[in-house]
């Protein structure tokens, strides 16, 4: 008998129980009773606010809308649609002239550094308004995009928590239907709509249902690459995953600091966050 | 021991706790003994490292502590177990500075016996061997509710250290534990609730004895401690089972006279076969067979 593959479903009502508590203990861990949340309008920013709304209450959290002059329309009515249904607070501060101002000292910037513009200028307002807020930035980056490396550092990726970092797409769906996200966010394709007609799905050059079938053996299943071959993935695309999983492991920790002393930040001067707590 | 046939009315506390603070903590640990015996608890059980929070990396020496009366902590501690009776965990150090995961069980203003975790887990999301010292010791201990024993959290994922408590006399496992929840699936508990409910309720079965299991609750970081303390008696049935990743204080009453009436139905006790195994042991060491590359270098 041979052990089955690990699977990708989850059981929600478990999940969305530990990530609220999450959520609620670590905030107020931190000396805070509230949060932020960059609202694109996708599922996973969706899921985070839901979560949040729960474990802080609704007037507790802000979803900052930051759309810029080309972004989709229905990103923006979806978003609403999130606002309306958790009753969470609402603010929207256009990236527009921000961006616009950048741009104009580098003209020649092409799709991907303007990409990583808008992660990163939304990044510096979701700071700020954690600022007045007083609320902590709460990260939706999710397990394939965290593997994969499809974030940008210092943009999407920076938060001060992250509920999601641990559950893979496909699983996010899940929860999502469980906390219920409307389902015209559900259905549509997954964009960082940061040029007209993106999709995560078209840019990577797999579905995210492919991959996370693929990361859940390599990662969680810890099979080897041959392993996964003889699952039934071409052995061109494990390679290629695996490839984009290696590359992109600098995104994933602190930088590197060169040690000299006895005792240095990141190598034995260890606590946890939580440190005193 | 003529009590141990009686009855233990035993309150599982399944608490959360402050990293690194021991006087907070502390706090939590005698409210709770004192609600406890207004209850009519005979004893009070806490979780791994119940003074000092888990995973406490490089504040390990600034929280470990000489288990004696002289500390501050445990006098009152020691005050508090002329009520109740408890146990608690705390980082122990000894005379030379070595570090230890222990638990310590106090009775009528004693320390009664003090165990010291005899595996540290050092590998996947764990790192206990890198801050603390091996414990070598696994001993039964009598109480006034009979001879018992304690473990902690990995020494009972390992199947030696409840075996060599059977056989040192033990008729109830305190075991305790903070542990991380991890394998979510599509069941309605985590891989790792799953598996320690498991083991714990074939230890009592496999046994014939109480095992009664006290999880922590809460987060550090992004790791959560899933609760769900239970008591199995000596036919394998659960007594009791705390909420899952919610603190809780449950009370169990163990009919102490259960475990003469099943093994009276399934004698593994009388039969098991200890100069049977001893030697086979001691053959498969002497032939470096499976114990070859164990820890016998390294630890003991």
């Amino acid at each position: 008998m041979t052990e089955p593959a690990p699977d990708l479903t989850i059981n929600t009502d478990l999940a969305r129980q530990i990530l609220v508590e999450f959520l609620r203990t670590e905030i107020q861990r931190a000396g805070f009773s509230r949060g932020v949340i960059g609202l694109s309008g996708g599922v996973d920013s969706a899921v985070a606010c839901y979560l949040a709304a729960e474990a802080l209450g609704p007037e507790n959290v802000l979803a900052l809308r930051m759309p810029y002059k080309s972004s989709a329309p229905e990103s923006y009515a979806h978003a609403e649609l999130v606002v309306r249904a958790t009753g969470v607070q609402e603010r929207t501060l256009p990236v527009t002239p921000m961006a616009d101002a950048l741009f104009e000292l580098v003209p020649d910037a092409g799709s991907i550094r303007r990409g990583n513009v808008f992660a990163r200028l939304r990044m510096i307002l979701l700071y700020d308004q954690s600022a007045e807020f007083q609320g902590l930035v709460i990260g939706t980056g999710n397990k394939t995009e965290i593997l994969l490396g499809y974030t940008t550092l210092y943009g999407d990726s920076a938060c001060a928590l992250n509920p999601l970092g641990d559950l893979y797409k496909t699983q996010l769906r899940q929860l999502a239907r469980a906390v219920g996200v409307p389902e015209v966010i559900l259905a549509k394709s997954p964009s960082a709509d940061l040029w007209s007609g993106q999709t995560d799905e078209g840019e990577l050059g797999f579905t995210y249902e492919q991959v996370d079938r693929l990361l859940v053996l390599l990662v969680d299943g810890r099979y080897s690459p041959q392993a996964c071959v003889e699952q039934g993935f071409s052995a061109a695309f494990v390679e290629q995953v695996l490839e984009r999983v290696r590359r992109n492991q600098y995104k994933r920790l602190p930088p590197p600091i060169a040690k000299l002393s006895n005792r240095t930040v990141g190598y034995d001067f260890l606590y946890l966050r939580d440190w005193g707590t | 021991m003529g009590e141990s046939t009686g009855r233990l009315t035993l309150a599982l506390a399944q608490i959360n706790t402050r990293l690194g603070d021991l006087q907070g903590n502390l706090e939590k640990h005698l409210t709770l003994a004192k609600q406890a015996r207004a209850s009519g608890a005979d004893l009070i059980l806490f979780p791994e490292l119940s003074l000092t929070g888990y995973a406490l990396q490089d504040l390990t020496p600034t929280v470990a502590l000489r288990p004696t009366g002289e500390d501050r902590l445990f006098r009152h501690l020691l005050q508090a177990s002329r009520g109740i009776d408890l146990i608690a965990g705390f980082v122990e150090a000894d005379a030379r500075s070595r570090f230890y995961i222990a638990a310590a069980y106090f009775s009528r203003g004693e320390v009664v016996h003090i165990h010291r975790k005899v595996y540290l887990p050092t590998y996947g999301l764990f790192d206990e061997g890198r801050f603390f010292a091996w414990g070598d010791a696994v001993r039964a201990f009598d109480t006034r509710f009979g001879r018992v024993g304690v473990l902690i959290c990995e020494d009972f994922w390992h199947v030696s250290p409840p075996y060599l408590l059977w056989l040192d006399g033990a008729d109830v496992f305190y075991l305790t534990s903070a542990s991380p929840g991890r394998g979510l699936s599509a069941e309605p508990r985590l891989g790792s609730a799953s598996w320690v409910e498991h083991i714990n309720q074939a230890y009592a079965s496999l046994f014939t004895v109480f095992v009664a299991h006290a999880n922590r609750v809460g987060f550090e970081d992004g790791l959560n401690f899933w609760g769900g303390s239970t008591v199995f008696d000596p036919d394998g049935r659960r007594l009791v089972q705390s909420p899952y990743h919610q603190e809780a204080v449950t009370l169990a009453e163990l009919d102490l006279a259960q475990r003469s009436r099943t093994r009276a139905r399934l004698p593994l006790l009388r039969d098991e076969r200890t100069a049977l195994t001893l030697r086979e042991l001691l053959r498969i060491q002497s032939d470096g067979g499976g114990l070859a590359g164990g820890k016998e270098g390294g630890h003991d």
